[in-house]
């Protein structure tokens, strides 16, 4: 069980998300920006951080890389890609899935345990979750606000294809504006998968709010093996 | 060698945090009168020679598929940057002008 996490220059977690992937029993393969070679793996994580420094727009530069030459059409053709924070930036650039990330509405960086809402646990990266469990994980960005018009957001909302939720606060306010709270989307068949919280960063005892995040690369690994095994 | 400029705007309908942070601040500064501000991007492509209609037709390629994003931005204007500094800015009044025609 072999998942790719991609370095782009900027990229920051990327080492974080491939400790995840070992500490959930799998193997991380790094693979680079500059590379149009996916090296054979079974999954892509594109992580957070700040690629291109975020000029331009967050994601808009890492989405023409090498690399993503090879990943889209491997993404489209069904192979699982996740998209964490800036990741998931890359994959709405790369029109994977829909809508796009802006600026928090309260112009702050956010930094927090954030509690979410699995909304679909039928993708790839959350069958280990069930839906309607909350969870509790990082949120750290900038450009957090995930926006799209009414007709996308019905049809994400109508297809179940938000995969997240924030559980707003007691002003019924989420942490960065975005719209119908929405922190995570899948495409249509379920294997791409984009959230702004950070799942990696909650893994191992004693580091992060819990071990939630252990879920997405759990799943992910099981369905490969699974995938194998019936192939 | 000439050059096109790329003008981009977030869409009307989507928040603009960093135009409302310039909003704030202007009447800290005495400047009262404003009551809205949205914070653009402009971009200024140089080719050598003159420009051509090709070249234009390339800067508004770019510009829909790299320098903006469609989901939240408009290219609201694709011109040629007149190379006169004098000229440059009677242009750039123009095209303001006819900007407000194209919308």
């Amino acid at each position: 069980m072999r998942v790719g996490v991609v370095t782009f220059p900027g990229s920051l977690d990327d080492r974080d998300a491939a400790r995840a992937v070992r500490e959930c029993g799998g193997e991380a393969v790094p693979l680079w920006h500059g590379d149009d070679d996916l090296k054979g793996v079974d999954a892509v994580i594109l992580p957070g951080g700040f690629s291109y420094g975020d000029y331009l727009r967050c994601g808009a530069i890492a989405r023409f890389a090498p690399v993503m030459d090879a990943l889209v059409p491997a993404a489209q053709g069904g192979l699982p890609v996740l998209g964490i924070c800036n990741g998931f930036q890359v994959l709405t650039e790369s029109h994977l899935l829909p809508g796009a990330l802006i600026r928090n509405d309260h112009r702050k960086f956010n930094c927090v345990d954030q509690r979410l809402v699995v909304e679909n646990a039928s993708t790839a990266w959350t069958s280990d979750f069930e839906a309607g469990q909350e969870i509790t994980i990082v949120l750290k960005n900038g450009e957090g606000g995930f926006v799209a018009d009414e007709k996308t957001l019905d049809m994400l909302e109508g297809e179940g294809r938000v995969v997240f939720r924030y559980v707003p606060d007691a002003e019924g306010r989420n942490p960065n504006g975005s719209y119908r709270h929405i922190a995570g989307i899948t495409n249509e068949r379920g294997n791409v998968v984009g959230l702004m919280p950070h799942p990696e960063h909650a893994v191992e005892e004693g580091y992060g709010p819990s071990l939630d995040g252990r879920g997405f690369f759990t799943s992910i690994i099981k369905q490969t093996l699974e995938s194998a095994a019936t192939a | 060698m000439g050059s096109i400029v790329v003008d981009v705007m977030l869409k009307p309908e989507i928040l603009d945090p960093q135009g409302q942070a310039v909003a704030g601040a202007l009447p800290r500064l005495g400047f009262d009168g404003f009551t809205d501000v949205r914070q653009g991007k402009r971009f200024v492509l140089t080719v050598d020679g003159d420009v051509t209609d090709e070249h234009l037709a390339a800067a508004q390629e770019a510009a829909e598929k790299l320098l903006s994003n469609p989901v939240i931005e408009d290219v609201v204007s694709v011109h040629v940057l007149e190379q006169d500094s004098a000229e440059q800015d009677s242009a750039e009044s123009d095209a303001a002008a006819s900007e407000d025609g194209e919308q």
